[in-house]
């Protein structure tokens, strides 16, 4: 049985011949010689279920997939929007098979009352609370359990949904288990079952559909524009502001693209926010396609962050972070967060771990501040520049532990004309597993007065008796 | 009456030059001979361009090309160094406590990483467009066709639109024509320590010798500045030791040294 090929899905004409999901393959084709067979893509049929999950998200924000085949939608406050919930279950229709796809549906109080009255009773839609009986009619198989429960129920003789809810809930559990009364009363409407979205829902969000889909740059941005301002009526509301937006474009065929901007401040300016919308649509690698047009595009504030109502500030400090803040949004929707940075001190002494850069629009101004390592009047003791990898050099030394007096970097020679140091860093022998030696550095001035930052790996004669050299930086 | 002649006449030429129509300051960089020779200092709000004179004096070519903006920002905090990706791999990492022992602030540095020469313009524009910063560092790597004489009267007209100062640093690049307000050329040179107590010299603070080679209201000159970390001002260099000739590395007599 759980060897030979089955049948995981016919067309209508395979279906007509007699042919049927789950039938062996062997069996298929005794039936039907000439039988046209395609290897099942389960990866394939996700993806795709997932893309027509994204791009229904037009008619609920809240989809949630239920694999191989299904979607639910909580529609909870939205069939208004459609004319009715006849009306929207219509529309629903007729959008996924003008796709080419075939659909059943329906609409219930629970979500396992919707999937077994979409498989057996296409189109219904149940008045509040009466899930119970308009499920009582179907065959057991709506329940999707275990075929083998289902044979089990055959075998009892009962046959349809109504005849196993008559049964006393202790009987079916003792023989069938308590998740199987759990799922019979959660598709009779008894116990309420949360679906999983597959985005959270936004704090806020506008959205403008098109009878007319729109095609142009113009129009898009505009759009955006409008929607935002409309969004910061209501963040505005609510005293707060967004740090993340997003803006959900549907075209008329079937796709949908999601464009985010962050802040690095929580803002509801209209312009702000339609000014990164522009600077990230124009740096798109992959550009935002309309095809044959957009008919709804929909803006979300997916994190919002307090923001209380301000005079405009004189204080010119506010106004500088502001203009600085907008700059880093600016520079961090068009190149990216991780290619805007700003410094940021750690608390060790490993010169290369003392400064990080970080993207400048999600770190927060460090508590630590920068100090000057050295005294007043005296010459910088870290290099203006530190070689991501230190680069091995061949240095001459007088004595093995003593400064070098040439070395040989980049295939240039350098004749040391001042040398300080050795500055000893020893490592962090209570992070590291394995011990790291222990660095002399020398700040070296050459006779040109060309300045580097070398250093000797190791303590002669104590961790080695051949230390190597590498050059880790240049002083300006 | 005649003064106001020539103030009318000045005044019609700004306005035939719009961008530079907006008066903008000179800030002085504390050395004497060079102040004069700018007549009175270096001026904000306008493009100034920065090549090492030789590929070796690149570290100090780039210390001269951030205490300049530093120089030049003023009161305003804010620094913006626009680097293509390729510059970091040749030159080295910008480290921050290297900035912060430069005098510099590193809190207010704003690095942007620019993939290719053509987002290093627009970082750079957004930057001139904001004029809350004091200057902006702008290094792009090599010598992209890009950087002509066009884009750079553009960048002088972007900066003195909101009279901030644009630091071209050109690392791997030669000279080339350019609008740029002043050119410097910029080589290391020995520290100025020198004081031998206790048998031991005395690193002293960065010292560059600057060639000014280009300037469009004056003439060019030549000097040897000391960078003063505390007071963030150039000064002259106490006792200039430049060599009058220095061998090129790899050079015969460096050669026969090192052979010997």
């Amino acid at each position: 049985m759980d060897n030979a090929l089955r049948l995981s899905a016919v067309d209508a004409q395979a279906a007509k011949l007699g042919l049927s999901p789950g039938m062996a393959l062997a069996d298929a084709r005794a039936m039907i010689p000439a039988l046209d067979v395609i290897a099942a893509d389960e990866a394939a049929d996700r993806k795709l279920l997932e893309r027509i999950a994204d791009w229904c998200e037009r008619f609920s924000p809240l989809v949630a997939l239920d694999a191989p085949h299904g979607l639910f939608f909580d529609v909870t406050g939205t069939p208004h929007l459609f004319g009715g919930e006849r009306a929207m279950l219509e529309t629903v229709r007729r959008a996924i098979a003008n796709q080419g796809f075939s659909i059943r549906l329906a609409l219930a109080g629970t979500g396992a009352a919707a999937r077994a009255l979409a498989a057996y009773a296409d189109g219904t839609i149940v008045e509040p609370g009466c899930d119970a009986q308009s499920v009582a009619p179907l065959r057991v198989a709506g329940l999707m359990v275990d075929p083998a429960i289902v044979y089990g129920l055959h075998r009892a003789g009962l046959k349809t949904i109504g005849a196993v809810a008559a049964r006393a809930r202790h009987e079916l559990a003792s023989r069938f288990g308590g998740a199987f009364v759990t799922q019979l009363d959660r598709t009779l409407g008894r116990e309420d079952e949360p679906i999983s979205p597959r985005h959270p829902l936004p704090d806020c969000m506008t959205e403008r559909r098109f009878a007319e889909p729109v095609v142009t740059d113009d129009v898009v941005a505009d759009t955006i524009h409008a929607l935002a301002e409309s969004i910061a009526g209501l963040l505005e509301k609510r005293g707060e502001g967004a740090r993340q937006l997003e803006a959900a474009f549907f075209r008329a065929d079937g796709q949908m693209r999601r464009i985010a901007i962050a802040m690095a401040r929580p803002t509801r300016d209209p312009a702000i926010a339609a000014r990164l919308f522009h600077e990230k649509l124009d740096a798109l690698a992959n550009p935002l396609d309309p095809g044959f047009g957009f008919d709804l595009i929909r803006l979300s504030a997916i994190t919002t962050e307090p923001l209380n109502p301000q005079a405009t500030s004189f204080d010119s400090r506010e106004n500088e972070k502001k203009e600085i803040d907008f700059l880093i949004d600016r520079l961090s929707a068009r190149f990216g967060a991780t290619r805007v940075l700003r410094f940021q001190p750690q608390d060790t002494h490993i010169p290369e771990a003392a400064s990080v850069a970080l993207p400048a629009q999600y770190s927060a101004p460090s508590k630590l501040t920068w100090t000057a390592m050295r005294a007043p009047a005296e010459a910088p003791r870290r290099p203006l520049r530190l070689f991501a990898k230190p680069e091995p050099i061949e240095v001459m030394a007088e004595i093995p532990d003593g400064p070098p007096l040439r070395f040989r970097w980049r295939r240039v020679l350098h004749a040391v004309s001042l040398a300080e140091g050795p500055e000893r860093i020893a490592m962090e022998w209570w992070r590291m597993q394995d011990s790291m030696p222990t660095r002399d550095y020398f700040r070296i001035e050459d006779e040109q007065g060309r300045r580097f930052w070398l250093y000797r790996d190791g303590l002669y004669n104590r961790e080695t008796s051949a230390p190597r050299w590498f050059m880790h930086g240049v002083f300006a | 009456m005649v003064e106001t002649a020539f103030k009318l006449v000045a005044l019609r030429a700004a306005l035939d030059r719009p961008g530079e129509a907006r008066a903008t300051s000179l800030v002085p960089l504390g050395h004497g001979p060079a102040d004069a020779c700018l007549k009175g200092g270096l001026r904000q709000g306008a493009l100034h361009e920065v090549y090492a004179a030789e590929a070796s004096h690149e570290p100090a070519a780039t210390g001269f090309a951030l205490t300049l903006a530093a120089r030049m920002a003023g009161k305003r905090r804010w620094l913006l160094w626009v680097r293509q990706d390729f510059a970091a791999l040749e030159e080295g990492e910008p480290h921050g406590v290297g900035l912060a022992e430069l005098g510099l602030d590193p809190a207010h540095v704003l690095m942007v990483h620019a993939a290719n020469a053509t987002d290093v313009l627009r970082a750079t524009a957004e930057g001139l467009a904001t004029a809350s910063l004091g200057a902006v560092v702008v290094e792009p790597w090599g010598e992209p066709k890009l950087f002509d004489l066009v884009t750079s009267r553009r960048l002088t007209l972007a900066a003195a639109r909101n009279n901030v100062t644009a630091i071209l640093l050109r690392p791997g690049a030669e000279p080339w024509p350019s609008a740029a307000e002043t050119r410097w050329l910029i080589r290391a040179a020995r520290s100025q320590g020198g004081q031998e107590d206790w048998g031991q010299e005395n690193w002293g603070t960065p010292v560059f010798d600057a060639s000014l080679v280009r300037n469009r209201h004056g003439t060019t000159g030549q000097w040897v500045m000391e960078w003063n970390c505390d007071d963030r001002v150039y000064r002259p260099a106490a006792h200039p030791r430049v060599m009058a000739a220095a061998p090129a590395d790899g050079s015969a007599t460096a050669r026969a040294a090192f052979g010997r």
